[in-house]
């Protein structure tokens, strides 16, 4: 049975356009995700690290950790996209991996956890 | 009636952008569960999908607008060192959090977390809006990636509500404020 050119499926087994692009999206959003914590971390732990990412003076360290985590998500996001667009992934495992590295981010940030790291 | 710009930028960051960040969230995580197929009487039209994708785009702007006023606007206020031998720390709100055990923890804990989580929110909704218009028309039909979009903004809505939180025991404890005063109304 069709509905338009839509497929119906069930679950995600398969879709009207390949997931590969959707795929990409949730896993660079848990790598962008944990790039903020690390760096978190990183700047909190060594001074170097926090004079190296403090590049706009007025907002210290968090300018850094934000403007490159951000950077980092989006180069990941673009590499994926560019190497999944066209293909079918299994979502379920993906959305394990993504959803870890979003749990550990929120983590991570926080400061008694991320003091631990 | 007057309020000064820092405290109205305050205001913006967060009753503004932050607190209708909130509201939504949890009108997105309906919508999403709304296209799972058991809810029979919903049904993906072209109407709904073009709504459900400019909701979403909605939230992504709230987000990033929270973040970058927040980031770029009030923190710096926020956190402007105070001149050595300063006896009012009225107009530098992290030193005067700082300067007491009582209030410390306010900046110890809920500023770090708060100025960090909350980056995790444009990123996460980001994502849930680009995936929300690309695959609109097989959100019903794939559990995955209705799970992945609803737990992200679920993660998202738990970090901004950290971030709300956090911002307004802050505000509470050692008010942003200072700047030029813009009168609202009354007064000769």
């Amino acid at each position: 049975m069709t509905v338009g050119t839509h497929t119906p499926i069930s679950q995600g087994i398969a879709s009207s356009v390949p997931n590969g692009s959707a795929a990409a999206a949730i896993l660079s959003a848990g790598i962008g995700s944990l790039a903020v914590a690390l760096l978190t971390v990183f700047a909190d732990q060594s001074a170097i690290v926090k004079n190296l990412l403090s590049i706009y003076k007025p907002t210290g360290a968090l300018s850094g950790v934000s403007t490159f985590a951000i950077l980092v998500w989006l180069l990941v996001w673009v590499l994926l996209d560019w190497r999944w667009r066209g293909r079918n992934l299994p979502l379920k495992r993906i959305n394990l991996i993504a959803f870890t590295l979003l749990a550990l981010s929120v983590l991570a940030t926080f400061p008694p956890l991320g003091d631990l790291l | 009636m007057e309020i000064t710009t820092r405290s109205l930028w305050t205001l913006i960051h967060g009753m503004g952008f932050g607190a209708l960040y909130l509201l939504v969230c949890s009108g997105a995580i309906a919508l999403l569960y709304l296209r799972s197929p058991t809810n029979a009487e919903v049904h993906s039209t072209p109407g709904g999908d073009r709504i459900l994708g400019i909701y979403m785009t909605v939230m992504a702007a709230l987000a990033w607008l929270t973040v970058l006023s927040g980031t770029y606007i009030v923190y710096p206020w926020y956190r402007a060192a105070a001149p050595a031998g300063t006896a009012n720390l009225g107009a530098f709100p992290r030193s005067l959090l700082l300067s007491s055990p009582a209030t410390k923890q306010w900046h110890l804990l809920g500023m770090e977390w708060k100025e960090h989580v909350a980056w995790l929110v444009p990123i996460a909704i980001t994502m849930a809006a680009f995936v929300a218009i690309k695959y609109a028309r097989d959100l019903k039909h794939s559990r995955p990636l209705r799970s992945a979009l609803i737990g992200f903004v679920a993660t998202s809505l738990f970090a901004a509500g950290v971030a709300g939180f956090f911002g307004a025991m802050l505000d509470k404890n050692a008010p942003v404020d200072g700047g030029q005063i813009i009168h609202l109304a009354g007064g000769e």
